[in-house]
């Protein structure tokens, strides 16, 4: 049997019919085709899928899609301005090269931008330790590290 | 030049669009109609196998087809290469065993692929793969490398009566023997290079088209370039290599472990051509884990003999490699060529007797894992280099400088027929040395002490061979809209090549940096004498290709550029993108636009600037370092904690210093993650134990502490640029230098050896042994 | 995953009704187990009943000396809640080194104890801080609740609701992490109450125990070296790859001297 669903993915509102067992990480990826979010594993390890769900990261792979219904999902689609400008957060990964093969990165950033949120001015071993969950295979995460210290001081002296 | 020129640390072009999410995946790609694969895989690590029941399978929803080996064999399907051919040293050849792309009668390792299950969506895929009824006839299975080459182990291959490939030699053993009997102080090391899961984030895939009508398959998968595997698969599937195309948009990291033909792209690419419909397979971390090649797995024993001097005599080297059920296409001469390129490293040996014992096990093959061979290499001669140090009452950097290759003897030729150009090694160690406050040790030790913690500091200086032949075509096309394009055979899947070379054409030809765009991944339009990128080689190869491209570009330009400005060719000047003769001047692309224009040239030149040249490396380069780390041990749990690392490389000339450190830094967590937290482990029935990131100990942003990275630019002799590969020798110089601080923090216990990985358990198992023996 | 259905509840009760009414069904709470599970088709139920919307499980309130959590509220939250790190700052510490952050997000207190997963950190917390789960049939103390490996007295039918901690006078949480999982190998909750002190271990066995020698020799004296040389024995422990049993018998001394060292220093 199909599930009707709907929620708001990067501030459009969607609708789709899926199965129950459609990760919400297979609804953004192949019923919405934004393929920015990535799967690589199995086990809720990896953290390449992290999205935000009412502003919250959360791991997309490990959600069902029917459990998104109302939510608010931002994705790493929905990060930049629309002219292309890159968020804070995105453009500290660029500057600190926080990137090598791309695949971890909209886990990584999303993630990022919540240590953000949470933690405005967390130190290095702070940062370190919040990545728990997301692995890195290309960059030995000090690039990520360091881009994470710098966005967040961008985005939280925008804030304040 | 400014900016964007050689050595400038210029951002990245290509994180615009992999940070927005527009990276484009072999998963993110879906072909219209497309049906989706899933495999049947051994759960056993030896069994036999009558039959492949797909009846019930076939009855499901959405089911498309099963194919097998039996169909895969009636259909031509040929065997999966191996062209390795050593020798014993009476002259018998290595064993060979055929491997067929879905094996017909028995399994030799789990995860093996049996057959392909097409339906029409994933799911269905996968239900209807689990209802396929195989009649396994379990054998006793073998999957440690040295339980295999004992007398009464389980046969991978009964028919060679043996587990041993071959038995490789290098040097006189007998001469080596007496040197090290007679020798002032003779030190032996007993090592386990781990077993490792390279791990890309990005799991394997492969998605396939065919076109009935031209003849054509198409087939998308991550790589590390596409035209090995292009002439690999037409070969397999009896394809003109022309209508077999790779395309590889964004790969998500590649190690080594992209580089290779597995059976599963291949039997997707003839399910593709057999239904006459897109086919895709995304396969998920368990099966990434199973059936992606793994790396190391090797076990040393070696010797170092020394006068009374310290200087070293002879050594000897006697290594197993586990290569797993079957000949990958590399696994087996890591050993002979990977580590053969360096071995014995950065130390003058003068004499050598190497022996390898490559051996069959139930297990998936090993092959390239970033190093390759080196890495395992550097780690013997440096473990054996800190015993030298405690046998002769020399501090470690002493008995190492008293015997590096010094640059009077470069070119050094080494044992196995290569030659080092260039290194300052005692120059790079004593950077290392310096940038770790190594003379400040004492004091930050007992500091560590007063807090209950074992403080350690290590050092390891390594060498790697970079840059491997034969050959690498590079392609400069000037476009018409301004853009110019460099159509590459090397294959960027998180180098950065797309800025490098945009730096490299910006340097050369003074075009705008912004303007220079990156063609590759696609062998529909690669050059066609292409390799691809690994063995840390794109520096050399890809960076020579356009140095080369672009002095023959500029020769032809300057002719252009005369025939316009009515000038001399000897006459006109070129700098920064501008030709200049008397008081006119012309840019390079006016100059390329108007080579479009027959009428604008001189009589009968070859419309068009644009170039192919195919770089011929016969040379490699060797980039080397000394890496120097300093950690501390809880001795009640065994607990390491890095506390600081400090890189010194010698990668020669350095193109971009952001990517080239990026580089290191993620070289040296893949080391550590040997060291500390990886190992890939199989049980004595051949079962994958480390079959997810929840078991095998990835390593993670906290494991790590922050790495000060330095250069000790020794410009490369023997290619042009002057640069040395920088992918892998973080890799090299990691785990002997964790090792060596590990052992010097817990000295006091005389604690010499521990295997890596080092996890708490055995450092503190070795710590209570040590205590033991010191009571008994 | 095999397919389901997927119903969605609106209170304890109507939950209730439908794990009556259907096959075989399963609770959703926040999935960070089950979904794994159904992944990597270990398990097949024919019916998932997610309890998200039910809006009286949510939520943390201190009542007399006891914090209450309800059963739907993630681990992120108690870590972040100022009354647990008031009243059990213990508590919230644990909570904030459950999984990663992510999984903290989403993962709740009633999934994980329902689950009664051996590696899991809130059985520690349960045991350790005596603390009393309460379903919509009955309260269970936690003495009485965790039977074995991923095995509890839950009944067929039985939600959580709630889980009420008894407020210590002191207590403190200390955890090795699996190398690989960041799962507990060892997690260990030490807690002191007038009545007596607890020490409660996750990870190291095949369900949480409590240690009552050293609970008695510190109750006797409350000092780190009362309990040195006190040691668990292996023979019941769990083994695998990364710690064996005798390891992680080792690190349960350690560490319960440890944690004692951290409340007396």
């Amino acid at each position: 049997m199909l599930y009707d669903v709907q929620m708001t993915v990067n501030g459009q509102a969607v609708s789709g019919k899926v199965e129950a067992r459609t990760l919400l990480a297979q609804f953004i990826r192949e019923h919405l085709r934004l393929t920015g979010t990535h799967v690589g594993c199995d086990t809720t390890q990896c953290g390449c899928c992290v999205v935000h769900v009412d502003g919250v990261a959360m791991k997309s792979c490990t959600m069902l899609a029917v459990q998104a219904e109302g939510k608010a999902i931002t994705t790493i689609e929905g990060l930049a301005a629309e002219d292309g400008t890159l968020h804070p957060m995105q453009q500290a990964f660029r500057d600190h090269h926080g990137l090598q093969c791309g695949f971890c990165t909209p886990g990584m950033v999303m993630m990022g931008v919540d240590i953000a949120r949470r933690l405005p001015g967390a130190d290095e071993k702070t940062v370190r330790h919040q990545l728990e969950g997301n692995i890195c295979r290309c960059t030995g995460y000090q690039g990520i590290v360091e881009a994470i210290i710098d966005g967040s001081a961008k985005i939280n002296a925008v804030r304040s | 030049m400014g900016e964007f020129g050689i050595g400038q640390p210029v951002r990245r072009k290509e994180d615009t669009r992999l940070l927005r999410g527009r990276g484009q995946f072999t998963d993110d790609i879906n072909l219209d109609g497309q049906a989706w694969a899933a495999f049947v895989r051994s759960p056993h690590a030896n069994a036999l196998f009558s039959s492949i029941d797909a009846t019930a399978a076939l009855s499901m929803p959405g089911v498309v087809a099963v194919i097998t080996g039996e169909d895969l064999a009636a259909a031509g399907v040929g065997l999966l290469l191996n062209d390795a051919a050593y020798k014993n040293r009476d002259g018998a050849p290595m064993h060979k065993p055929p491997r067929e792309v879905l094996p017909r009668r028995q399994a030799r390792f789990v995860g093996e692929c049996l057959a392909i299950v097409v339906a029409e969506t994933a799911a269905m895929a996968r239900d209807a793969a689990e209802a396929v009824e195989v009649d396994y006839e379990p054998l006793p299975a073998v999957a440690n490398g040295a339980r295999a080459l004992e007398p009464d182990a389980p046969r991978v291959w009964p028919e060679f009566g043996t587990n041993a490939v071959v038995h490789w030699e290098y040097g006189d053993a007998a001469k080596v023997e007496t040197l090290l009997a007679g020798a002032h102080k003779r030190v032996a090391v007993d090592l386990v290079n781990n077993r490792l899961a390279p791990s890309p984030m990005e799991p394997r895939a492969a998605s396939a088209e065919y076109d009935a009508a031209t003849g054509s398959l198409t087939v998308y998968t991550p790589s590390q370039g596409g035209r090995r595997l292009q002439g690999n698969l037409a070969r397999l599937l009896s394809l003109p290599v022309d209508k077999t195309r790779i395309v590889s948009r964004d790969t998500g990291g590649g190690f080594g472990v992209r580089s290779k033909m597995f059976p599963e792209t291949v039997a997707v690419a003839f399910a593709a051509k057999t239904l006459g419909r897109p086919v895709k397979w995304r396969g998920d971390r368990f099966e990434t884990f199973v059936s992606d090649y793994h790396g190391r797995d090797q076990v040393n024993h070696a010797e170092m003999g020394f006068d009374a001097d310290g200087r070293i005599i002879a050594m000897k080297l006697d290594t197993m490699v586990n290569v797993g059920a079957y000949l990958s296409e590399n696994g087996l001469r890591l050993p002979m060529e990977g580590g053969g390129r360096i071995i014995p490293c950065v130390y003058h040996v003068p004499e050598f007797y190497f022996s390898v014992k490559p051996t069959f096990t139930n297990t998936v093959c090993t092959d390239t894992y970033r190093g390759a061979g080196r890495p395992e290499a550097n780690y013997i001669t440096e473990r054996l280099m800190d015993k030298a140090a405690e046998a002769l009452g020399l501090p470690r950097d002493e008995i190492r400088r008293r015997n590096f290759i010094r640059e009077d003897q470069m070119p050094y030729k080494t044992h196995l027929g290569f030659t080092i150009d260039s290194g300052d090694f005692d120059g790079t160690m004593k950077m290392a040395m310096d940038g770790a406050d190594w003379n400040g040790f004492p004091a930050r030790r007992a500091e560590s002490l007063k807090r209950g913690k074992h403080r350690g500091i290590g050092l390891s200086v390594f060498i790697e061979g970079a840059g491997s032949r034969p050959v690498e075509g590079m392609r400069i096309r000037f476009e018409e809209n301004g853009d110019i394009s460099v159509i590459a055979g090397t294959y960027s899947h998180g180098q950065g090549h797309e800025t490098v070379y945009s730096q490299l054409v910006h340097e050369f030809l003074g075009v705008d940096f912004e303007r220079v765009k990156l063609i590759n991944g696609d062998t529909a339009n690669s050059p066609k004498m292409s390799n691809g990128t690994f063995g840390s080689r794109s520096s050399m190869v890809g960076g020579m290709g356009i140095k080369q491209a672009s002095e023959v570009i500029l020769v032809k330009a300057r002719k252009i550029a005369a025939h316009l400005l009515q000038a001399e060719a000897e006459r006109v000047t070129f700098a920064e993108g501008v030709f200049k003769a008397n008081a006119s001047s012309i840019t390079i692309e006016e100059v390329a636009k108007a080579a479009r224009d027959p009428r604008r040239l001189p009589e009968g030149m070859t419309p068009g600037l644009d170039e192919e040249v195919t770089f011929e490396n016969d040379v490699e380069n060797f980039p080397n370092g000394a890496h120097v780390v300093e950690l501390e041990i809880d001795p009640e749990t065994g607990i390491i904690e890095l506390l600081n690392y400090v890189a010194v490389d010698d990668c020669g000339v350095v193109l971009n210093p952001f990517i080239v450190h990026g580089q290191v830094y993620g070289g040296v967590v893949q080391g550590v993650g040997q060291t500390l937290t990886e190992d890939v482990v199989y049980d004595a029935s051949g079962q994958l134990l480390t079959a997810s990131y929840m078991d095998y100990g990835m390593p993670r942003a906290a494991h790590m502490s922050h790495i000060e990275a330095h250069f000790n630019v020794v410009p490369c002799k023997t290619n042009g640029l002057g640069v040395k590969g920088a992918g892998e020798a973080g890799a090299c110089g990691a785990p002997p230098a964790i090792v060596s601080a590990a052992i010097n923090a817990l000295w006091d216990y005389g604690v010499r050896h521990i295997d890596m990985p080092l996890t708490p358990e055995k450092v503190w198992r070795a710590i209570e042994d040590a205590k033991s023996q010191k009571a008994a | 995953m095999h397919n389901f259905n997927y119903h969605r509840a609106s209170d304890v009760a109507g939950a209730a009704a439908l794990l009556k009414d259907v096959d075989d069904g399963k609770l959703l709470a926040g999935g960070m187990t089950l979904l794994p599970t159904l992944k990597n088709r270990l398990a097949a139920p024919s019916d998932l009943i997610d309890l998200a919307g039910v809006s009286d499980l949510k939520g943390i309130s201190i009542e007399g000396d006891e914090v209450v959590i309800r059963a739907m509220t993630p681990h992120a939250v108690v870590a972040a809640s100022h009354e647990v790190a008031t009243a059990i700052p213990a508590l919230a510490a644990l909570a904030g080194g459950i999984g990663d952050p992510a999984v903290r997000h989403r993962g709740t207190i009633g999934g994980s104890v329902a689950n009664a997963d051996p590696a899991a950190d809130y059985p520690a917390a349960i045991v350790g801080l005596n603390a009393t789960v309460v379903t919509n049939q009955r309260s269970i103390a936690a003495d009485d609740f965790f039977l074995g490996l991923f095995e509890t007295a839950l009944r067929p039918g039985e939600i959580i609701t709630s889980v009420r901690f008894k407020n210590p006078s002191r207590a403190h949480y200390l955890k090795f992490r699996h190398p690989a999982s960041g799962y507990a190998v060892v997690g260990i909750m030490v807690a002191q109450y007038a009545s007596g002190v607890r020490v409660a271990v996750t990870g190291a066995g095949p369900s949480v125990f409590r240690v009552s020698a050293m609970e008695a020799a510190l109750d006797k004296s409350f000092t780190p070296k009362s309990i040195a040389d006190i040691a668990v024995s292996a023979d019941q422990l769990m083994g695998d790859i990364h710690c064996s049993a005798e390891y992680r018998a080792h690190i349960v001394k350690v560490y319960a001297r440890r944690a004692v060292e951290a409340l007396t220093a």
